[in-house]
């Protein structure tokens, strides 16, 4: 189970860095909906047996961020009639190679932690990643959608970190975070139509109306 | 049960009037939400008559903190609620559906924040209520609303996002000592949590919800969604939203001085004060849109409030005062402002000239709670910014006094030059009286009322139940 | 210098031209025709060799002896990999740094050729040609980085041999990036897609093609061969990376080999069937992307 837990980790670095190479907007949504089925695969895969928690906690990801949100943004998408992603902030060569200092500090910061032992070393590096990951997609990108899919990528971190304290987060909370992310998400999926027929185009940075 | 109860009927209101069929329509529910917020103000009433026993497993509690933003949030709820009566006769919302059940929903989570004493609950809590109120900001649905409806959504959520990650470690910290992110527990092991874990807990809580109340620097979302949003909704988000925000830094703080690291968080804490007045200050001069500048005001007040956390000693007390006060004069000032929106069609200075002739119950209101807002007696925030005054003389800070009086000073300045000219001035030629609805200043005046009587006179039991907040945050009362 | 290790070193020699071929015929089936046979790179050497070659008159020596110090430094590269999956005919501690040199003098040698053209074309290619090699080099650098850290021996006999084999239950995730990110280098240094198109007609498409789009004769039949052989020796880092061979006896280690060079001749093939050619302002995108498998890769052993 630990090899196995491994390699989903990695792939899950493999994932972020895809989003963050990627300009068609697609191919974020694709590799959202790959992460969620990873982080649906992993308490199954940590959890030391499997129990009623664990498999209530895979298939609600599974759902939520593999099928449901990625679903959402792909009818987002549709709506707009975009498909690429123009020349972000930062290039798309910057951020990838952004995106490998990322993991490189994450690895770097991870193994300065006081971290008990865990049975599974690798999370804490990898949630810190895609932490950052998902930083550096929300705050380079210029269409508001893959804002949304940074925003995810963050969120996912987060989650990743939240795995180490299965104990002290009962289901019931995770739950509740997952329906805020859903419910969070599905609201920013209606701005961004809204946006996309006030403005004739989701890039962000035409939203300068307001200012002081 | 008194407990599950005062959070349910919100929540449940909120789901049926969103999903039930018969609520379709533009119509707006007045009157199911006043009795909402009657019944829940009177649940609140009940609170402070007899204590309440905790409910789900010690999940919901109420403790001094909580209690005095619960109090705050009921209260605005309701005088708000009463404001919505005659606001919706003359700008009905698109959908009146989506209105009442937002406000609903704000309700329930607001409670739930304030009354959570497990930790993840209580960022449950708080991510519904950004989440129930970003409807009400994008209420109109034009281009300005929706630009500030984004910056809103985006930063609000990234900064919840790291206060959830506050909050797994702070579970780190606690590790397996005593029930997980349960307060009582935490308190009560505080010395024995792993201090770099909670130190960490509190720098990324402080930052992830301080962006939920507006602390510099993560305000950047405040003035554009205050301004943007209809006043009401701008009224309960200075008054409620990010006094619930607050609640959340509190507890962090009550954590981490019982852990014995307040010499740790009480600088980062005066950092983060003084920034915001300094900021508030800067950008307050010269403001041209009166919503905008009362956002600014907040973000001086929510500078004060953590301000007073990291002063301690009697300065926690000052911040609770505070607390209140902020809440309910902002509700005033923007209900207030509210009213002048409906009649002129915007809140700039260019549009408004002269209110005391067309408006002059408004504008008397809203010179009145410039007064107030900006900390002059003999209203309530005059003694409560007096108090964390003196809680920085106490701790021997007298520079900190001193950029408090100049920052304050300053914001007085900026803030009389825009209030004054839009109310005084002189009035387009022509210009006559509007009929001010007793609905539209009913709610303004009764909590100007109850911000001018805490300037003199603080109540027997709110002094107690103060002062109590007061130690559990490792101050003391007067 | 052992005997086996040059035996094996002259088997790959004469089965390199098969490489080409065996992409090509896989392209060709995968689209549905039967297309040319797995030979036909040894028909074509065969035929430009009996050619005479023709000399343009702004050209000098450098464009006669590109194509020839291209093949020596390849072959002398080759001397430098362990073929059997333990030892090369030559190592040394550092002969990773000389590998890479070699490769990329050859690389060099074949640039000024195109240039001494003084064609537009050529430059246009030979340009091409560097950017690619900007990006590629330091990629297969991390990615000999990540080999070292996994190995501890700094010599590609060490890299590729025996510690390797004994590293892969340990480092496998690691080792497998890496594999990786060498077959993506091996598209990129061999002209193949998704960086480069080899049936492609139009010189402005081109990169390597059109660098060397003035050879005739026997020199475009060395340029072939140099090709193809370097193919090969990507192919062996490829498949010594995911196939250690350390523990077969050195015929079977071989045979080993030269069906694993098969099989990614084959991969190669798949690659050029499914996926089109990527535009010149995205290969960079690929490799660095590359690079940053082989970071990670890296990381990987450090963290």
């Amino acid at each position: 189970m630990r090899g196995a837990a491994q390699i989903v980790l990695l792939l899950v670095v493999l994932s972020d860095l895809a989003v963050l190479g990627t300009s068609r907007l697609s191919s974020c949504i694709r590799g959202i909906a790959a992460q969620g089925l990873l982080l649906g695969l992993l308490p199954l895969l940590i959890a030391p047996q499997l129990s009623v928690h664990a498999v209530g906690l895979a298939l609600g990801t599974v759902i939520v961020k593999a099928v449901v949100l990625p679903w959402f943004l792909a009818w987002a998408i549709r709506e707009a009639a975009v498909r690429r992603e123009i020349e972000p902030l930062v290039g798309f060569i910057a951020s990838q190679l952004l995106g490998a200092l990322a993991v490189a500090l994450a690895f770097a910061i991870a193994s300065r932690l006081p971290l008990p032992a865990m049975p599974q070393p690798l999370l804490v590096p990898v949630s810190l990643a895609t932490l950052i990951i998902g930083f550096i997609v929300l705050t380079t990108r210029r269409k508001a959608l893959v804002q949304v899919v940074g925003y995810l990528i963050l969120e996912n971190g987060i989650y990743l970190f939240g795995l180490t304290q299965t104990e002290s987060v009962p289901f019931l909370i995770e739950l509740g975070v997952l329906l805020d992310v859903f419910v969070g998400v599905f609201i920013m999926g209606i701005v961004v139509f809204h946006i996309n027929r006030e403005f004739d185009s989701l890039d962000s940075t035409r939203l300068t109306e307001l200012t002081d | 049960m008194r407990l599950l109860v005062l959070c349910a009927i919100p929540l449940v209101t909120a789901l049926a009037v969103l999903g039930l069929p018969a609520f379709r329509g533009r119509r707006v529910p007045v009157a199911l939400l006043v009795v909402v917020a009657a019944a829940h103000l009177a649940l609140v009433a009940s609170l402070w008559a007899a204590p309440a026993a905790p409910a789900l497993g010690g999940w919901l509690a109420v403790d001094p903190l909580g209690l005095t933003v619960l109090t705050l949030t009921s209260v605005l709820f309701l005088v708000t609620v009463v404001y919505i009566i005659g606001h919706v006769r003359h700008d009905p919302p698109r959908s009146g559906r989506v209105f009442a059940g937002s406000l609903l929903a704000f309700l329930a989570a607001a409670s739930v924040v304030a009354l959570a004493h497990h930790l993840a609950m209580l960022w449950v809590g708080m991510e519904a209520t950004t989440l129930s109120v970003a409807p009400l900001v994008f209420l109109r649905r034009d281009r300005r609303s929706l630009e500030a409806t984004w910056k809103y959504l985006v930063v609000s959520s990234v900064g919840i996002a790291l206060a959830l990650l506050g909050t797994f470690f702070l579970a780190s910290a606690q590790g397996d000592v005593g029930r997980p992110l349960l307060l009582p527990d935490l308190l009560a092991h505080a010395r024995e949590l792993h201090p770099a874990w909670l130190r960490a807990a509190f720098l990324f809580l402080l930052v992830g919800f301080g962006t939920k109340m507006g602390l510099a620097p993560m305000h950047t979302w405040k003035p554009d969604t205050y301004g943007e949003a209809p006043s009401l909704v701008s009224g309960l988000m200075a008054g409620a939203l990010t006094s619930c925000a607050f609640l959340g830094v509190a507890r962090v703080t009550e954590v981490v001085v019982a852990a014995g690291l307040g010499s740790f968080a009480q600088p980062v804490l005066i950092t983060f004060g003084l920034l915001s007045l300094a900021v508030a200050a800067t950008f307050i001069i010269g403001q041209g849109d009166v919503k905008r500048l009362l956002a600014y005001s907040s973000v001086e007040h929510m500078g004060l409030l953590v301000l007073g956390l990291g002063l301690g000693g009697v300065g926690a007390y000052g911040s609770m005062l505070h607390l209140i006060n902020n809440g309910l004069a902002k509700g005033w000032v923007f209900l207030v402002t509210g009213n002048v929106v409906l009649a002129s069609g915007s809140a700039t200075a260019a549009g408004n000239r002269g209110l005391v002739r067309t408006l002059p119950v408004s504008a008397t209101l809203l010179v009145l709670g410039l007064f107030a807002v900006t900390g002059s007696p003999p209203f309530g925030l005059f003694l409560s910014e007096f108090t964390i005054l003196r809680a920085a003389i106490d701790g021997g800070h007298a520079w900190i006094a001193a950029m408090m009086l100049v920052t304050l000073a300053v914001i007085f300045v900026g803030m009389a030059a825009l209030v004054l000219g839009v109310a005084l001035g002189e009035a387009a030629p022509g210009a006559v009286a509007v009929r001010e609805s007793p609905w539209l200043v009913a709610g303004p005046i009764a909590l100007a009322a109850i911000v001018l009587m805490l300037g003199v006179y603080i109540p027997g039991p709110l002094h107690d139940v103060l002062t109590r907040a007061a130690v559990a945050l490792g101050g003391r009362g007067p | 210098m052992s005997g086996a290790g040059l035996i094996a070193l002259g088997i790959l020699a004469l089965v390199a031209p098969a490489l080409p071929g065996i992409a090509g015929k896989t392209k060709s089936l995968l689209t549905g025709r039967r297309g040319p046979p797995v030979l036909q790179p040894y028909a074509d050497l065969r035929k430009l060799l009996r050619k005479r070659a023709v000399y343009s008159r702004t050209t000098t020596w450098v464009f006669r002896a590109g194509p020839v110090a291209m093949l020596v430094t390849l072959v002398v590269a080759a001397l430098l990999v362990p073929l059997d999956g333990r030892a090369a005919p030559v190592r040394f501690s550092g002969d990773l740094v000389a590998f890479a040199g070699l490769l990329a003098l050859g690389r060099f040698a074949l640039v000024l050729a195109g240039l001494d053209t003084g064609s537009s074309f050529e430059g246009l290619g030979a340009s091409r040609e560097v950017t690619i090699a900007t990006f590629a080099e330091p990629t297969l650098f991390l990615c000999f980085i990540a080999l070292v850290l996994a190995t501890g021996d700094l010599s590609l006999s060490g890299m590729l041999g025996t510690p390797l084999a004994a590293a892969w239950p340990r480092a496998g995730a690691s080792l497998s990036l890496v594999g990786i990110s060498l077959f993506v280098l091996l598209l990129a240094e061999n002209s193949r897609v998704p960086v480069d198109d080899p049936a492609t007609h139009l010189e402005l498409t081109m990169i390597h093609e059109v660098m060397v789009l003035d050879h005739g004769g026997p020199d475009l039949a060395l340029i072939l061969y140099g090709g193809a052989l370097k193919l090969a020796l990507f192919g062996v880092l490829v498949v010594s990376v995911f196939v250690p061979r350390a523990g077969f006896a050195g015929p079977a280690a071989l045979a080993l080999l030269f069906a694993g060079l098969g099989v990614v001749a084959v991969g190669v093939g798949v690659v050029e069937s499914v996926m089109a050619r990527l535009r010149l302002a995205r290969v960079p995108q690929l490799l660095v992307g590359a690079a940053a498998l082989a970071l990670f890769a890296t990381i990987l052993q450090v963290g």
